[in-house]
């Protein structure tokens, strides 16, 4: 009941000619990807989307210090939120999910960074504070090399550990 | 013979005997009222002593009352009516405020009392000034303001929105002792009123690549999470009214994504973008937060449903039963694949059980109450329900969610999160002086 219906749907959908769109209200205004560049930042986890810019862990060491220390502790060893670094293997529910042990993609990590933090000023940071903050992370977790420098080529590649981690729990929903 | 008056209320009276363990009676006991009715009532109440006083005229019934006001608020005598609140100093991490459904009755959680959970605070959105952006694999990408999507055809809908928390205590290994509010405060329903997504897809146009989008807020965090485009042509809803009125700021003012029995985190609020692309984005809340973590290690991905589910809210723990007699067993059932088909509710620990009366019109993916009568003798009972929805699920026992998904070595906080997605039984045990308890059957 759930899956051929909104698939034909889409099919028509995608068939949609003009003579479609006026039979609707139509009000919405057409708008280009200049205009809502500033809110267009979604990232998937082959890296479209990732920006233009670079940095390194040599470069995220000080904005770390200066931003992010506060709450997350002085390397990455967590304080009053949660530490960026290191973390058990996963075992059970009791297990401490970290960047390391669990996040599959280290795009996520950028995403989050750059769309939510710091968290009293998200969206305050450069993209290449961004990279710099990204390349920091994954270098103190070993997950990349000291030297190595994170843009949108080389970020996709870092493989995570727990990359294979994950069951889907309903595919037929997707 | 069968239909005089005297053999019928006899068949009456016979509904009233119990019809499972421990004093469950007949669900349709109540529905014809009449003799039936009074003879139920009748033990009942000439218990206790309020009857012997003399009925005064009060003094707020011998004055003009109070001034009326513009926006209605609860007598000051409800004032205990309220959510409670995981972080009432706004410090830098979640809030969560959870629905007092010990306090409520009915199907329709109030506004003011619908549970929400924020990740950085609520925006103070200017609802002249928001936009909502539909772009990525679309034909036309289109931005809207909230006067234009108000001239849209709209539906209303009643849904439950569940956060995939919700309920987590029950993966503790010892029953913690809290309210049904703590217990199962992160799930509320409401009748929603906007716009079918599906509507405004077809005005974008959708490029056959689309398998998902990814859908944001203008929160702080500007929150996302990646929705499969089968769910967003199905049922998914643009929604700008809540019960009647605007959405509340914690609910996502002035619009939020309403994906119907989909775990909660999905339903984004503050609703300002959705990109329409070929694979999911792999947010924070999807690629870490709301992947439940299996024995051994590994962890379920995109759980999204809100499977069926049931508890019972009258009596629940911090309730005291005053003296033996009548009471009614009620409670709320509800499943994100659609509607509830039957409740089952027993009081001898799931020796034998009753089947519960649904209040009508049940709705699909929203709270359905279901009551039973029950006499209770003052002796130790031990309450349970359990739910079927119309896809033939049944609701797990907690013996098999632990089986499958695991339980704590130690008792977490009744505000932790050691797992998500619980929909098992919930049990309840009656003590012989009337106090409600937590238990694990």
């Amino acid at each position: 009941m759930f899956t051929r219906k909104p698939l034909i749907f889409a099919a028509l959908l995608a068939l949609g000619s003009s003579a479609a769109f006026a039979q609707g209200p139509n009000l919405g205004k057409p708008i280009d990807p200049a205009e809502l560049a500033a809110w267009d930042i979604s990232i998937l986890p082959d890296g479209t989307g990732l920006p233009a810019g670079s940095g390194t862990s040599a470069q995220g060491a000080p904005i770390y210090a200066q931003k992010c220390a506060m709450c997350h502790g002085p390397e990455g060893k967590g304080g009053a939120n949660a530490a960026v670094v290191g973390g058990a293997p996963i075992k059970d529910m009791e297990s401490v999910k970290t960047i390391a042990n669990f996040w599959p993609y280290a795009t996520t990590l950028f995403d989050y960074i750059r769309r939510a933090m710091p968290w009293q000023q998200p969206r305050s940071l450069t993209n290449d504070e961004v990279y710099a903050l990204t390349a920091y992370i994954l270098a103190l977790n070993k997950l990349t090399g000291e030297n190595d420098t994170m843009d949108a080529k080389t970020l996709p590649k870092v493989k995570m550990p727990n990359r294979d981690g994950f069951i889907i729990r309903f595919p037929d929903k997707i | 013979m069968e239909t005089t008056p005297n053999n019928r209320s006899k068949r009456e009276r016979e509904k009233l005997q119990a019809i499972a363990g421990n004093g469950l009676l007949d669900r349709r006991a109540f529905l014809r009222g009449g003799a039936a009715m009074a003879g139920a009532m009748m033990g009942y109440t000439f218990v206790g002593s309020a009857a012997a006083e003399p009925l005064a005229d009060d003094a707020w019934s011998k004055a003009p009352g109070n001034i009326v006001p513009a926006y209605g608020a609860p007598s000051r005598f409800e004032k205990n009516v309220v959510r409670t609140l995981s972080n009432p100093n706004s410090e830098p991490r979640t809030s969560h405020a959870r629905t007092p459904h010990h306090l409520l009755n009915g199907t329709i959680t109030p506004n003011g009392l619908h549970f929400t959970i924020s990740h950085a605070g609520n925006p103070d959105i200017d609802p002249d000034k928001h936009r909502l952006v539909i772009h990525g694999l679309v034909k036309r990408p289109l931005v809207f303001t909230l006067d234009a999507l108000g001239r849209y055809p709209m539906v209303s809908r009643m849904t439950f929105v569940e956060c995939g928390g919700n309920s987590a205590p029950f993966f503790s290994k010892e029953p913690i002792q809290a309210s049904v509010q703590a217990l199962h405060g992160l799930a509320s329903c409401a009748e929603w009123t906007g716009i079918r997504l599906s509507t405004l897809l077809e005005e974008t146009g959708v490029d056959p690549k689309a398998k998902w989008l990814i859908a944001e807020g203008a929160d702080a965090p500007a929150l996302s999470r990646s929705v499969p485009i089968t769910k967003a042509l199905d049922d998914a809803m643009i929604a700008l009214y809540q019960n009647g009125e605007r959405l509340m700021p914690g609910n996502g003012y002035p619009m939020r994504l309403l994906l119907p029995g989909w775990e909660g985190n999905m339903n984004v609020k503050f609703l300002r973008r959705i990109k329409l692309v070929e694979q999911p984005a792999m947010s924070y809340y999807e690629a870490r937060t709301y992947a439940p973590i299996l024995p051994g290690g590994k962890a379920y991905q995109f759980y999204f449903l809100q499977e069926v589910k049931s508890f019972i809210t009258h009596p629940s723990p911090g309730m005291m039963l005053k003296e033996p007699g009548f009471y009614e067993i009620s409670g709320v059932a509800y499943s994100g694949n659609g509607r509830i088909s039957k409740v089952m509710v027993s009081a001898d620990r799931g020796q034998s059980w009753a089947q519960a009366a649904l209040q009508e019109p049940v709705h699909s993916k929203a709270f359905t109450r279901f009551r039973v009568p029950w006499r209770w003798d003052g002796g130790p009972g031990v309450l349970q329900s359990r739910a079927w929805d119309e896809a033939g699920n049944v609701q797990p026992t907690r013996a098999q969610i632990v089986a499958a998904r695991g339980e704590t070595t130690k008792v977490p906080p009744v505000t932790g999160f050691p797992s998500q997605h619980y929909n098992g039984i919930t049990t309840w045990a009656i003590e012989r002086n009337g106090e409600v308890k937590h238990v694990y059957a």
